[in-house]
């Protein structure tokens, strides 16, 4: 026996009132996106519940993929079973294996009755059930009250359904939802994280990384457009801009005061996204800081960095401590790719002191000196925008060599 | 020519062949090199490791890639010993392993280890009951070859796996050298830790090979050096090899569909060679598609495989890494062969390549030889 379907239950979409269709519909769009792999795979909407119809594909794989998939609440993979007794109580007491696959804990069977028409009635059924499959297990017993596993069974009038397991989706809302925002991905732990929490509330998301070349080299931006790959995982598609910084980067370092230099540069960088942003329709800066974290993350420091915008910018890891960033990191697979050891163009000019309480008047002295419109309009126009596709693909000219 | 040796060395797919020369010329740089050169050759690396964990289930940083199935069965067992050798200091694996396991466990003997070697049975088959009662407190590895190379019977791996799995303080290292392309088999469904393959098995090119090392498994370094390859195995990457062997694994896998092709050349010289008077099938009858073992009774298999030769028909006297020597056959004794049966074996070993016209010619070639030598041993 094997699940043929499985039901998706949505996240907070209930609460959505009139959106609601819009997010069923986005929520319909992106699973049907996150299984396109999987070639038999048909995903249904009907009557406000998503079906995902298995047809012969592995339950366990597809289950992997949709607990990436943001607006899920949970699902439950289930089996389509002929209106006769007998195969109900085989398929109840297969389900129950094969979610306590040590033959071990307690069940309980919950039976709904659509089908008036069907000869026994629920609480009968409920029994009938229960014992059939107290009857062929050895250490599984009847909990009504906490059970490890239930047993939901719906006697409709073209079928019965049995559902057992229910496995946690990622919450949030479907990607796609909420407009678009413009993260700064740098390569570190941080911006990939903050870009994926993004997405969970239900943004899409173009990235912006300021490369600059000699000084930081090719594989810190390769790093970048694979990390932005992974980042396709849970929003699909998405357009990378990266930023020639190296002029702009070399005059901060030949006019501002060492201590000064990062908060400079960070208000350079920020300057320039908001730039990128308003081009391409984002409404919003995302990125990785977290309060306090490093000298130019200092509450100080985020006063005076911030006084170049008034665009909004998100901060999704603002209290979140560094090893729950990690930890985020790792399960959604960006951590690897993060830790690898190529400069960015935050640490190539990292003077040996930096101050932790930057002053805005002072800061504003110091780019007097700078011919700011220019550097700025100079990197925005030399943008170069990447498509980063959701379907991992190789480099041409490799593609064949395999 | 009928190439029939197909378990000592494949013949390298062109394909393969081509992908070796190009990256050779283009991509010589070394991947560890800061400039674009180095790059270029870095991310073919990273790309080719990726597409081999895909074709093989499992996750990129569980691939390893070495100089071959004798490099990997080393690695991973020594690889082990040595690490975990606090732990204990108890090793299980076969009597009808490869030489480059056997050798390795005898070396790790000399060392202090202490080494259980489970006997296989008529058929070549070790059974799981076999290793749980092997199993003691010190049991830090237990070792096995999935298809066994000279007679091709095939390990319950799969139920092995399952069974190790409940003692999480050991390591299962599994020798799949023979079984890639022809006897599938899936490394995380059958709770392996450690898998070895080599490429020319394939049709890659001789000194490339995957050691397959699940995520979180540790393992102490034979070759200490740079950080290549997660540090597990230092020196320059041979890109071209690696490279290689991505396009053969490719290949082989897509052909392994027609499998059953070659089951029926094997069947059909098994059944046809059974006939001559004097000949003996020395492998099992469930056994992989691709090895059948046989012996002339009396006659030197140097001599047979000589005048096979002759013809321009190829097979090889027991394995080719033992063949040197003149003794009679390791595996075929354990296994309860007689000395004289075990002295004279040959096998044949195919590929998708090799043709059912091969087979009839390859029957009709040996048949005549037969006659010819026995009359003459016999006189």
């Amino acid at each position: 026996m094997m699940y043929d379907h499985i039901l998706v239950r949505y996240a907070e979409l209930a609460l959505k009132g009139k959106n609601r269709k819009e997010f069923e519909r986005k929520l319909h769009e992106n699973i049907k996106r996150a299984l396109k792999e999987f070639p038999n795979v048909k995903v249904q909407r009907s009557f406000g519940r998503i079906f995902v119809e298995l047809h012969g594909t592995d339950e366990e794989a597809v289950s992997e993929r949709l607990q990436e998939v943001f607006g899920i609440y949970s699902f439950s993979p289930s089996l389509k079973i002929e209106l006769d007794q007998e195969k109900i109580n085989n398929a109840a007491l297969w389900a129950v294996k094969d979610a306590l696959p040590d033959e071990t804990g307690t069940f309980k069977v919950s039976v709904k009755r659509v089908n008036k028409g069907y000869p026994h009635r629920s609480q009968q059924l409920n029994y009938e059930i229960g014992s059939h499959v107290l009857r062929n297990t050895k250490n599984i017993t009847v909990n009504v009250h906490n059970p490890d596993v239930e047993v939901r069974v719906e006697i409709r009038e073209e079928a019965a359904y049995i559902l057992c397991k229910t496995i946690k989706g990622s919450g949030g809302l479907p990607v796609g939802t909420a407009g678009k925002v413009m993260l700064m991905l740098s390569g570190g732990i941080d911006s990939p994280v903050a870009g994926y929490l993004a997405l969970k509330r239900g943004v899409r998301l173009e990235a912006i990384h300021f490369h600059s070349p000699p000084f930081t080299n090719e594989r810190a931006r390769q790093k970048v457009e694979d990390l932005a790959r992974v980042l396709t995982r849970y929003g699909g598609s998405m357009k990378l801009h990266i930023v020639p910084f190296t002029e702009a980067q070399k005059a901060i370092h030949q006019h501002v005061p060492d201590k000064y230099e990062m908060t400079v540069m960070r208000r350079f960088m920020l300057r320039i996204a908001e730039q990128v942003a308003v081009k391409n329709q984002a409404l919003a800066i995302v990125n990785g800081e977290s309060l306090g974290q490093v000298a130019s993350q200092t509450l100080d420091s985020m006063y005076t960095i911030n006084e170049v915008t008034n665009f909004p910018i998100l901060r999704p890891l603002i209290t979140t401590d560094k090893l729950d960033v990690i930890e985020i990191a790792r399960k959604i697979g960006t951590y690897d790719l993060s830790i690898l050891p190529y400069e960015d163009c935050c640490t190539i000019f990292l003077p040996p002191e930096t101050k932790t309480k930057p002053k805005r008047d002072k800061t504003n002295l110091y780019e007097q000196d700078l011919d700011i419109d220019f550097y700025v309009k100079d990197a925005v126009e030399r943008v170069e925008t990447i498509h980063i596709s959701a379907e991992k693909k190789l480099d041409e000219e490799i593609q064949d060599l395999f | 020519m009928i190439y029939f040796d197909n378990s000592a060395t494949t013949k390298p797919y062109k394909e393969a062949i081509d992908t070796y020369t190009k990256v050779a010329i283009d991509y010589f740089g070394n991947p560890s090199s800061l400039h674009p050169l180095g790059k270029a050759a870095e991310r073919l690396l990273t790309q080719g490791r990726e597409v081999t964990a895909k074709l093989l289930h499992v996750s990129p940083n569980e691939i390893l890639f070495t100089s071959g199935g004798t490099e990997g069965n080393n690695l991973a067992i020594k690889g082990t010993a040595n690490l975990h050798k606090k732990r204990g200091k108890h090793l299980i694996t076969s009597n009808i392993e490869h030489a480059s396991t056997l050798e390795t466990f005898h070396q790790l003997e000399k060392e202090g280890f202490k080494v259980t070697y489970i006997e296989a049975d008529n058929n070549g088959r070790i059974t799981k009951d076999q290793v749980a009662s092997a199993l003691t407190e010190e049991t830090i590895l237990v070792s096995l070859i999935h298809v066994n190379n000279e007679v091709g019977s095939i390990q319950p791996i799969y139920e092995i796996g399952q069974l190790l799995s409940r003692y999480p303080k050991l390591l299962f290292h599994v020798d799949h050298v023979q079984g890639v392309g022809k006897v599938p088999l899936q490394f995380h469904e059958a709770k392996i830790d450690l898998c070895s393959m080599s490429a020319h098995k394939f049709h890659g090119l001789k000194g490339s090979g995957i050691l397959f090392v699940r995520e979180a498994v540790r393992l102490t370094p034979l070759l200490t050096g740079g950080s290549q390859e997660r540090g597990v195995r230092a020196g320059t990457e041979n890109v071209p090899g690696a490279a290689a062997m991505v396009k053969a694994l490719r290949l082989v896998l897509e052909r392994s569909k027609e499998l059953s092709k070659i089951n029926k050349i094997n069947k059909f010289i098994e059944s046809e060679c059974k006939k001559i008077p004097g000949v003996v099938i020395n492998s099992p009858k469930e056994r992989a598609p691709h090895i059948l073992n046989l012996s002339v009774v009396g006659v030197k298999p140097e001599v047979m495989v000589q005048a096979l030769g002759e013809k321009g028909i190829y097979v090889s006297t027991k394995s080719a890494c033992s063949s040197k020597q003149t003794d009679p056959s390791k595996v075929l004794l354990a296994m309860g062969c007689d000395e004289e049966t075990a002295a004279s074996a040959i096998r044949l070993s195919f590929t998708y390549d090799n043709t059912m016209e091969e087979a009839e010619k390859f029957v009709e070639e040996f048949n005549s030889i037969v006659k010819m030598l026995k009359k003459v041993v016999e006189k």
